[in-house]
């Protein structure tokens, strides 16, 4: 059986030929949550960017192919991805306020997109949206359909946004840091609600995170990515456990845990950093003596 | 010992609260900080933690007297700094100082970071600036040569790096770190915490800590003081604090925190 979503040999690079992502394989079953971990910089976003097709102009992609439901996304046309995409897929931005138009009133940005992608009528699309809020806990979901985003909290707002997400009942959600701009106590309802959403709708999840922390607690499997290059794959269990990659042992290592105060916060190693980068050196070399 | 750099009595700020002015008079006050007391020794590294909204940045810049408070007193080094003016303040200001938490919207984009660290010191009258930018570079790991460097040159970790140098180059006795690291990404952020370690040590640094990463913050500082909805719900000692939190709202506080373990109950 084809997975669900399976990306092969991804390539991406920028117009000048600087590389951003290396030959990226990764698989998702259906209904499966992957954590996409990595440091600022490692590419993790543009992964969940090329499965949306909503690559940076910026950008390009080199070779390999995503594979949604046994289609690759990067043969279609416009209009074939958003008959694909845009029915089937939906993202969870970072920032909640920069997600939503800020001169439209809460409710009309969720009908709109149920109204658009669906094509139901706006009276469904009304009722559904009260549903919604309902579903992502939102108390007195009247007051909220008839506010604009500036009013109301960060939380609510990154409510907001998973309600709009699961709106369509997508079977593939991106979540691309939701939590990193809330606290920890609103992270951790928000976390749970997201996870609560997932297995409700089954929905196959792919959750971009910095955090291991946060990995730890809403993913199945995870992919380590570092300089564009997928160095560890794996499920969350064995990860925490023994990751293999020295890279990854380091950033375990650089996460701060609590309830061990004595243990140092070590940084990624000089060391390390330089044979991960050498290793990509030699692969860039091969690559471009490839073509 | 014991002696405060500090002391923090009654503290209240509050602002007017344009969302429920009337029509025609004044606008009702809205309370952000209430009835706040607390002191901090020389040599202390005191945490001040909270949720979003619950008024830890405000606090600390009230202290400085960057925000202005509307009752209680604020005594630095045994001197009633409530109600003095700028001119008053200003040979006062070199002692305190302050580390933002977005480097690049705190760093002059036009100036090179020569400019950025040796700006404080030539207002405060120091000589041989020259040379004290590249000893604050040397403090925070820096090479001399980043002197000529614009910030949109440096990485996230480097800006930060010369905020921080920037605040150590005039001799302060007491720095305010507003979340720091909360920009930056683990390894970073290992990064600038081992440092700050060293610089409290190295330089015996007194330091504010902002933060609403409890993790963080055990890991650099001797006393915790925790804040929700603009009151000052529990202070204590840090290694006290985690083992035996006084107010439910720390527990939950600490309960939030995701550690990097599946097996981890969170409910």
């Amino acid at each position: 059986m084809t997975a669900f979503l399976s990306i092969r040999n991804l390539s991406i690079s920028l117009q000048n030929g600087e590389r951003i992502l290396r030959s990226v394989n990764m698989e998702l079953a259906r209904g499966e949550v992957r954590g996409l971990v990595g440091e600022s910089g490692a590419g993790k976003s543009m992964i969940g960017k090329a499965i949306l097709g909503i690559l940076p102009r910026a950008l390009k992609i080199d070779e390999g192919e995503i594979l949604f439901q046994g289609k690759n996304l990067l043969n279609l046309n416009p209009r074939e991805l958003r008959k694909e995409i845009g029915a089937n897929a939906a993202l969870i931005p970072q920032d909640p306020l920069t997600a939503l138009n800020p001169s439209h009133r809460i409710g009309r940005q969720i009908t709109n997109r149920l109204v658009d992608i669906l094509g139901w009528s706006k009276g469904d699309a009304v009722k559904r949206t009260y549903d919604l809020l309902d579903e992502v806990r939102i108390p007195d979901p009247k007051r909220v359909i008839n506010s604009f985003p500036h009013e109301l909290s960060g939380g609510m707002r990154q409510r907001i946004l998973i309600a709009s997400a699961f709106a369509a009942e997508p079977k593939l959600i991106i979540a691309d840091e939701p939590t990193t701009a809330l606290d920890v106590t609103v992270q951790k309802q928000i976390l749970n609600l997201i996870g609560e959403m997932q297995s409700r709708h089954g929905t196959t999840l792919l959750f971009v995170t910095h955090d291991l922390g946060v990995v730890s607690k809403v993913c199945q499997s995870l992919s380590v990515l570092f300089l564009g290059k997928v160095i560890e794959d794996t499920n969350v269990f064995s990860f925490f456990d023994s990751p293999t990659h020295p890279y990854s042992k380091a950033l375990l290592a650089a996460t701060p845990k609590y309830t061990d105060p004595e243990s140092d916060l070590i940084p990624v190693s000089e060391e390390i950093l330089n044979s991960v980068k050498e290793e990509v050196v030699q692969l860039d070399l091969e690559w471009s003596n490839g073509r | 010992m014991g002696d405060n750099i500090f002391e923090i009595q009654n503290l209240s700020v509050d602002v007017f609260d344009m969302a429920r002015k009337p029509i025609i008079g004044a606008a009702p006050r809205l309370e952000i900080l209430k009835d706040i007391t607390f002191n901090i020794q020389h040599r202390d590294v005191i945490g001040i933690v909270g949720g979003s909204g619950s008024g830890k940045s405000t606090l600390g810049r009230a202290m400085l007297r960057l925000i202005e408070p509307s009752g209680g007193k604020i005594v630095f080094e045994g001197k009633d700094i409530t109600d003095l003016n700028e001119s008053e303040l200003r040979p006062l200001r070199r002692k305190f100082q302050m580390i933002f938490q977005d480097p690049m919207s705190s760093l002059n984009p036009r100036h090179r970071v020569a400019a950025i660290i040796g700006g404080p010191l030539k207002l405060h009258g120091f000589a041989r600036v020259d040379f004290l930018i590249e000893e604050a570079l040397d403090h925070v790991g820096l090479p001399k040569s980043f002197k000529f460097r614009y910030p949109h040159e440096l990485s996230g970790g480097q800006r930060q790096r010369i905020g921080i140098a920037r605040a150590i180059a005039v001799k302060p006795n007491f720095i305010l770190a507003d979340e720091i690291v909360s920009g930056l990404d683990v390894s970073s952020q290992a990064k600038i915490l081992s440092l700050l370690q060293k610089l409290v040590i190295d330089l015996g640094l007194t330091l504010a800590f902002i933060s609403h990463d409890l993790s963080v913050v055990r890991r650099l500082s001797n006393k915790i003081i925790v804040l929700k909805e603009g009151t000052l719900i529990e202070s204590s000692l840090t290694n006290k604090l985690f083992e035996t939190p006084e107010h439910p709202y720390t527990e939950e506080l600490l309960a939030a925190i995701p550690l990097p373990d599946p097996g981890q109950v969170w409910e």
